[in-house]
């Protein structure tokens, strides 16, 4: 479901409905259009920029013909929701690549080395071209009808956190107040996939494997949620967009440096991110060496395939929150977008706040994003070649035994702190002067930015105060 | 332009109010008991689709997570533990389809009579002269978040912003909060009890 995001589409019937009966009702339509106004200059000045500059664009083509805005709308929205598919399917063809080659490099192998050249960097595509070929079979023991659908509702829980998931400060498919709750809900639905399909393929062995996972999953829900909970505490919202506007600047602001609750809870994190996307040491779904091959054991071909892209992309995703709410999200850390993609973006006569200078800025941002994510996947693959494979028992025991206790640790004392160096200190945050902004500053401020300007007190323009 | 809008989310709408409706129907008549929890999924997760269409954002999430998550996993979870066979069935009898269906008759007259009693021009307008903007972030998506934690913490800006008089602020929601959070520790603290493994009073028979 991609968003429509600029201008009107973005907006439900239910504002609408609102606002028109209060107009009809006041009996004047002023007020309102100050409203609406004052909403499409905010709306247009923070999100979807890059949508509104290629509707624009459409639009400017398109003409004044009738519905063209309509229309400049609904490409544009196209456009950007067949990226964020594209990044969605090349994102695994990469980090499966890469596995194959770390985990050649790690066992003293060369890895792939043919296909497409030097580093056999297109063994992603040819392995793709092959399972499309191969024949797509279910076992006469299955229950045919959810075997094959299975598969498609894990590809479609991994792909949906995709949607609220932040790639630069405008580049989110849809920017919601509740991202992270959200994305969780979403992340927790690929389980389900996974149940359905190890149930459905009528073996034991998928049925062993999937209620491992079964099991697995719901035990590390339990810390996943724990763990986040950390940061959000420190940064006070449930949006991505600005825990990790909270970040910018230096490598002090990341959150990861805060405190040391967040930077033991970015491990904890780690490790029961690693867990939920059933990843070595923790892939007891797909143990080879005692299932077979666990829940995808009757699986063949391109639904075989569906389930390693929801893994491969859900490691992305699991990384790329650790990014945003650890690790400073699209920010460098050196605050290269102030000394360095800034005087360029100027110096060729464009701003970083607005239109294609805004647009580049967000490019910048999300190869930023991208680099460190994949970094983190890189060290999950590393993991899995470096460390055996756990028993169960021992997975649940890590879990229930170790990292719950751990993490309901980190969190109170998450909490506690800015209370503790507000007793002791009488300042909130440990690090203070030129390198670090206090947090509770960094929320004013961001609050002051997203209340509508000239409405009440609290105006502080966006661009002496608000982030930049 | 509007009117594009407009069909638009009432298109999406219908869709998602017609698969809600339908896989509720699947899971009645369906008698394949995995098959069942599956179009349970479709319909609690259209519904999560509905109140994305009307803003309600955390609403939205906490019905993926708690219904379409939690109770569905735990679902598959009951029939996989429970389940003789490999692909369990449920027979309904005919008395148990007479009761189940005057119950849902009565729960429909319930709501068909809430809906069609309920002015809900008022309560629009109650809603659009909150200050909501005011306190959320991302408004056009919803921005339910901070307004509710703001609610829970009894500061009400939809209710008080013109309020003078402190003893006519509205109360928060901490309090009913709290004590649905004592009742489910309550009930964790109790499965636990009841599910964690029996200390044998009396030493096993020596086996002859």
């Amino acid at each position: 479901m991609p968003r429509l995001a600029s201008d009107e589409v973005s907006r439900g019937s239910v504002f609408r409905l609102q606002t028109t009966c209060r107009a009809t009702k006041s009996g004047s339509t002023e007020g309102f259009n100050e409203v609406e106004v004052d909403r499409r200059k905010r709306r247009i000045g923070r999100t979807a920029d890059g949508e509104m500059i290629l509707q624009s664009f459409i639009a400017s083509k398109l003409g004044e013909a009738e519905g063209a805005a309509g229309w400049s709308v609904a490409i544009a929205a196209i456009v950007h929701a067949a990226l964020l598919i594209a990044l969605f399917g090349a994102l695994p063809l990469f980090y499966i690549w890469l596995e194959r080659k770390v985990a050649g490099r790690i066992q003293d192998r060369l890895g792939p080395t043919r296909v497409g050249g030097r580093f056999g960097w297109l063994q992603t595509l040819a392995d793709g071209i092959k399972l499309i070929q191969k024949e797509d079979l279910a076992p006469t023991a299955a229950d045919n009808w959810i075997f094959r659908i299975a598969p498609y509702l894990a590809v479609v829980a991994s792909f949906a956190a995709f949607m609220v998931l932040p790639l630069a400060a405008d580049l989110v498919a849809v920017p919601l107040d509740t991202g992270i709750f959200l994305i969780l809900a979403l992340m927790s639905m690929e389980v389900l996939g996974i149940i359905l399909a190890g149930y459905s393929s009528g073996s034991k062995w998928a049925l062993f494997g999937a209620m491992r996972e079964a099991a697995q999953m719901v035990s590390y829900e339990i810390p996943m949620a724990l763990c986040v909970l950390i940061p959000l505490v420190t940064a006070g919202t449930l949006s991505f967009r600005e825990v990790a506007m909270l970040q910018d600047g230096l490598v002090t602001n990341w959150l990861i440096f805060h405190d040391p609750f967040t930077f033991f809870g970015f491990f904890t994190y780690f490790v029961v991110a690693t867990a939920s996307v059933k990843r070595a040491p923790f892939d007891l779904a797909e143990a080879e060496s005692e299932l077979v091959a666990g829940f995808h054991t009757e699986y063949s071909g391109l639904r075989w395939s569906f389930f390693f892209m929801a893994e491969y992309a859900s490691m992305f995703a699991v990384s790329a929150i650790a990014c945003l709410l650890f690790l400073g999200g699209w920010y460098t850390g050196i605050d290269a977008e102030t000394w360095l993609v800034t005087p360029i973006l100027n110096a060729v006569g464009l701003t970083a706040d607005a239109g294609v200078g805004r647009l580049l800025m967000n490019l910048f941002g999300l190869h930023v994003m991208l680099i460190k994510a994949s970094l983190l996947v890189f060290v999950q693959i590393w993991v899995r070649w470096t460390l055996p494979r756990l028993r169960i028992d021992q997975v649940m025991t890590t879990c229930l035994k170790y990292l719950v206790p751990i993490s309901c640790f980190l969190f109170l004392g998450a909490v506690l702190w800015p209370l503790v160096l507000a007793t002791a200190f009488g300042r909130t945050t440990l690090l203070e002067g030129p390198l670090a902004t206090p947090l509770g500053v960094k929320v004013v401020r961001q609050a002051a930015f997203h209340a509508p300007a000239g409405k009440h007190n609290l105006a502080v323009s966006p661009h002496e105060g608000g982030v930049r | 332009m509007s009117d594009f809008s407009i069909s638009l989310d009432q298109f999406l709408f219908w869709v998602f109010a017609f698969i809600a409706c339908g896989s509720a129907v699947l899971v009645v008549a369906i008698q394949n008991i995995v098959r069942m929890a599956f179009w349970l999924v479709m319909s609690l997760g259209s519904v999560a689709a509905l109140f994305f269409l009307l803003h309600a954002d955390l609403l939205g999430a906490t019905q993926l997570l708690i219904y379409v998550g939690g109770t569905v996993v735990v679902l598959i979870f009951g029939v996989m533990l429970t389940a003789s066979g490999p692909y369990m069935k449920i027979q309904t009898s005919a008395g148990e389809l007479f009761l189940g269906a005057g119950v849902g008759a009565l729960l429909l007259a319930l709501l068909i009579n809430s809906v069609c009693s309920t002015d809900w021009d008022a309560l629009t307008l109650a809603t659009s002269n909150t200050a909501l903007p005011i306190v959320s972030g991302e408004v056009d998506n919803g921005g339910t978040a901070r307004p509710l934690g703001l609610a829970f913490l009894g500061i009400r800006p939809d209710q008080d912003l013109g309020v003078t008089d402190v003893t006519k602020l509205s109360p928060g929601f901490l309090l009913p909060f709290e004590i649905i959070s004592v009742h489910l520790l309550v009930v964790l603290v109790g499965a636990a009890y009841l599910a964690r493994a029996k200390r044998r009073t009396v030493t096993a028979e020596p086996r002859s």
